[in-house]
This record gives structure tokens, sequence and C-alpha cells, in this order.
């Protein structure tokens, strides 16, 4: 089942490919305003060292933003969950937070923290620290009352309660929570680049398209989808493995076709 | 008969005796003055229509619900730590094995479990037919499995005082009646106090029956069948008792 819907994938994407290839060609395009496919991936080829480099700098500052940002997250939603105060003090300033974008202070994290690749970690993990905090703090609230009510008769702690009940019980909406910190972690990352850095694929864009080398824009951009998706399904196989109870409706109906 | 660790109960169970109990809903006052006396090792039935706050007065004898009132054991010693709870739903923690599930409440107390909770977690799950499922999560179990562990981890807390709040109401008929059979066997000599809406369940099970219906609600006179619990179904003066309860209810509890 795997791998037909892995062939449907290649062939949707063989389609685009194609399609890409036809416009350039009778469209007459010149390479500087959007090269061929072909152009592209001579260009991943010939540069790969190049764009390998890059693309290392990009990962890292995603997956340690990644790592950063859920752990704060799931910290504050706890923090939020465990006391009241946290609760009237942090969460109208947490909501709040959310009226500015981040992309807006990004220079100013730049100005903080350097062109190196902590002001980028810092923009994954502001992003990502969002979904994360909401999410997870949703699942603590929305125990099953029942559960609640049973670990109360057993003479539970609160902690015990949020230890062996409330935490597991939150932790399927913790997961996609993450799902969806993995979709806009490379945002963060990428977004840093632009506004100040010396590495990354971002960066990379940014002086490839001054210089109107299109076709090496193009090479990064479709590493850096590959990041993506690799890293959305990567946390996605993740999450599954470690929430085997979970029904998953959707996947097992579209395993059966 | 199977052993059963932790029973019978003893020190005897006590009695327990609700005095004066008032609970508000929703800022409407669902009972007030309401009095029961739940006699020690016996097993207590309180039907009544749905919405009469049975649930409720269960609910505020497990301290799960504030009202006004006393409820008090007829021993003296206080009932925090002596009641187990049985709900409607099985309640089972869907992430963990049914073991764990079964000795849920040592963790929650923090206690360490060790093999000595384990044997009589396995001990119980023999004694409900379970244990060759111990190592199973709950979603591979039937929903008269998933209660027959719910069974075994209210078993397992070891408690004189039990409360079922409509246990088996979930359950298709033949399955209720086994487990019915199942409860009456493995809770002799502990104080239940069973909520059901079921005229034949508490005829099956009950040593005591109270009605709690009318407006405002009040409680019926106890009502004592004859014969050893669980009673068969097919007696015919069960059959009479459970015509003349169905009545009852209809009528909204003027008999």
């Amino acid at each position: 089942m795997m791998g037909a819907r892995f062939v449907r994938g290649m062939v949707t994407l063989a389609g685009l490919v194609l399609a890409w290839a036809l416009l350039v060609r009778l469209a007459d395009l010149p390479h500087y305003i959007l090269p061929g496919p072909e152009r592209v991936a001579l260009r991943l080829v010939d540069d790969w060292a190049l764009l390998a480099r890059h693309a290392g700098f990009t990962a890292a500052e995603i997956v340690l933003g990644l790592g950063l940002g859920t752990l704060c997250g799931g910290l504050a939603a706890l923090a939020l969950t465990a006391s009241s105060a946290a609760r009237r003090w942090l969460l109208p300033l947490l909501l709040a937070s959310q009226a500015i974008p981040v992309f807006a202070i990004a220079p100013l994290l730049v100005l903080w923290l350097g062109y190196g690749m902590a002001s980028k970690v810092a923009m994954a993990t502001l992003i990502i620290f969002f979904p994360v905090t909401a999410s997870f703090y949703d699942g603590l609230r929305r125990t099953d009352p029942g559960w609640l009510d049973l670990a109360r008769t057993m003479g539970a702690t609160p902690w015990t309660m949020l230890r062996h009940v409330r935490m597991p019980a939150a932790l399927p909406a913790l997961g996609s929570g993450l799902r969806m910190a993995a979709a806009v972690a490379p945002i963060g990352a990428v977004v840093g680049e632009w506004v100040g850095a010396s590495a990354g694929l971002g960066y990379l864009m940014l002086h490839a398209t001054a210089r109107v080398q299109t076709d090496l824009t193009f090479a990064a951009l479709f590493i850096l989808a590959l990041l993506a998706v690799g890293l959305w399904l990567l946390v996605d196989l993740i999450v599954r493995r470690a929430l085997p109870w979970l029904p998953d409706s959707v996947m097992n109906k579209e395993e059966t076709k | 008969m199977t052993y059963v660790p932790g029973s019978p109960v003893a020190p005897p169970a006590p009695a327990i005796h609700v005095t004066g109990a008032a609970i508000g809903f929703g800022g409407r006052l669902l009972f007030s003055g309401l009095n029961m006396v739940a006699p020690g090792g016996r097993t207590t039935c309180l039907l009544g229509p749905s919405g009469v706050g049975k649930s409720s007065l269960l609910r505020l004898i497990a301290g799960l619900l504030s009202g006004s009132g006393r409820i008090s054991a007829d021993d003296g010693q206080p009932l925090t730590g002596r009641l187990a709870w049985m709900g409607q739903q099985d309640l089972l923690l869907p992430w963990a094995t049914i073991l764990d599930n079964v000795i849920l409440g040592s963790k929650l107390r923090g206690e360490k479990v060790g093999l000595a909770h384990r044997d009589r977690a396995m001990a119980l799950l023999d004694a409900v037919g379970l244990m060759d499922r111990a190592t199973c999560r709950p979603d591979a179990l039937s929903g008269g499995m998933r209660q027959r562990a719910a069974l075994a981890r209210t078993l397992f807390e070891d408690r004189p005082v039990v409360l079922m709040d409509e246990p088996f109401s979930a359950l298709d008929a033949i399955t209720r009646l086994d487990m019915q059979d199942l409860a009456a066997r493995l809770l002799t000599g502990r104080t239940v106090i069973m909520v059901t809406h079921d005229p034949l369940e508490a005829l099956r099970l009950g040593h005591e029956i109270r009605v709690l219906s009318g407006s405002p609600p009040h409680l019926s006179a106890p009502l004592t069948p004859d014969g050893e619990t669980p009673r068969p179904t097919d007696q015919p003066g069960l059959l009479v008792q459970q015509g003349k309860l169905l009545h009852h209810l209809r009528q909204g509890g003027v008999a």
C-alpha cells in the first residue's frame, strides 16, 4: 500500500516537472527568470558540495529550534496547568505575544544574537513555541472528567494525577502541535537567514538571486523542500510510534484502498 | 470458587449514613433533606428515573461533589480512603496495559509498585477471567472484557465500601447478567451502593432496594427481596417484583 502511494506521488511530481519544462520551452523564458528543470538538476550536481554545506547549516538551525521550542513549549504548558498564578500572569501575555509577527522581530534577533546560528535558532524556537504550548495546554485541560473522578477516589495527588493521567492523555494533542511545529520550523530558520546571515539555504538563495543565478536559487529551494518534507515525515513517524493506542481512521482508510 | 485476595473484608465493612443531604445543580436544588442508610457488608441498589439525582447522590457520598449534609460511617472512622469507585464507562486508560490499569490506584497514591502488587493484580485478573489479557491494551478487548477489567481495578483497591454508578448499563443483556453474577460473587462482604436504572439488576443484586423519585425527589422505604444474591432471573417472585418496580418508576414514584 505504501508503495502504491509512493508511486502515485512520484507520478504527480513527474507531471509537474514536465509541465514546468514545457512552460519554459513554449513561453521561451530566459533562464534567469525561470530556469528549466534540467538546468536546476545540473546545478544540483555541480554545486552539490556548496548546497550540502548550507543545507547542513539550515538543518541544524531547524532541529535545534524544534528541540528548544518543544522543550520550552512543553514546560510552559505544564506551568500553565499546574499553577493558577501562571495562568493569570502568563496566559494573557502569551496570547498577546502572538499579535506581534515573529518576522517583525527578526532584525532585532539578528542585532542581539549576531549573524551566526543563534539568532536563527531563536527565531525557529519562537515560531514553534506557540503551537506546542497551545496544543499541549489544551490537551492537559481536556482530560476526561471520568478519569479525574476515578483518580480522586483512588487518593491521587495533583502530581501523580498529572504524571499518570493528564500528561499521557494530553500526548495526542502535543503530537498535533509537534506536527504543526515541524511544518513551520523551516520558515523560522529561513526568514532568520534572509534578515542577516553568513550561511544557510536562505542566505544562499538571497545571494544567488541577487547575482541572477536563478538556477542556484531553485536548487536551494528544492533542497529546502526536501528538508521540510523529510522533517515532517520524521516527526509524524515518531508521534505515531509514540502513541500506538491512538486510532488513526484517516490512515487506515487510505491504506485499505 | 476462585480465591480472591483481600476478601472477605476484615474488619466488617461499615454501614454508611447519609443525613440531610442536599445538592444544588445549576442554581436549582436537586433534592434536600435526604436521609439514607446503606447497611454494612450489604448491597444497596438505588433506582430512579434519569435526572432525578441518584448519580449526584452517589458522587456526594464519594466526595466528588460538594453539597451539604453529613456522610458518615457507623464505625466512626472517616470515609476518605475507604471507598472505591466504579463508573458507567470502564475508564480504562487507553495507553496502559490491562495490568497497569488494574494497579493504577497504587501508582496514583505514589506507592512503589512491586511484585506483590503485580501478583495480587494478576490474581484478580484471573478471578475476572482476564489473566491471558494482562499485557493487552484496552482497545484489544470487548466491552464486556473492559468492564471486567474495571471490576478487577475496583477490587484491587480493596476498600470496604464500593460505589458503583450504573456499572453495567453499557453492556448487552447477556454480558450484563454475567457481570452481575461476577460482581455479586466478588463484592461479597463489602458495603456496596449501586446506582442503576434497571429494576431487574437491582432485584438480582440488591439486599436492599431504594427508589429515588418524585418532585421534589425522596427515597422510598427499602425493599428487601428474599434469597441470596445474585438471584436467578427465572424466579417468578422476582419477575412479579420487577413488574411492580417498573410500574412504580413509571408512575413517577407515587405508589
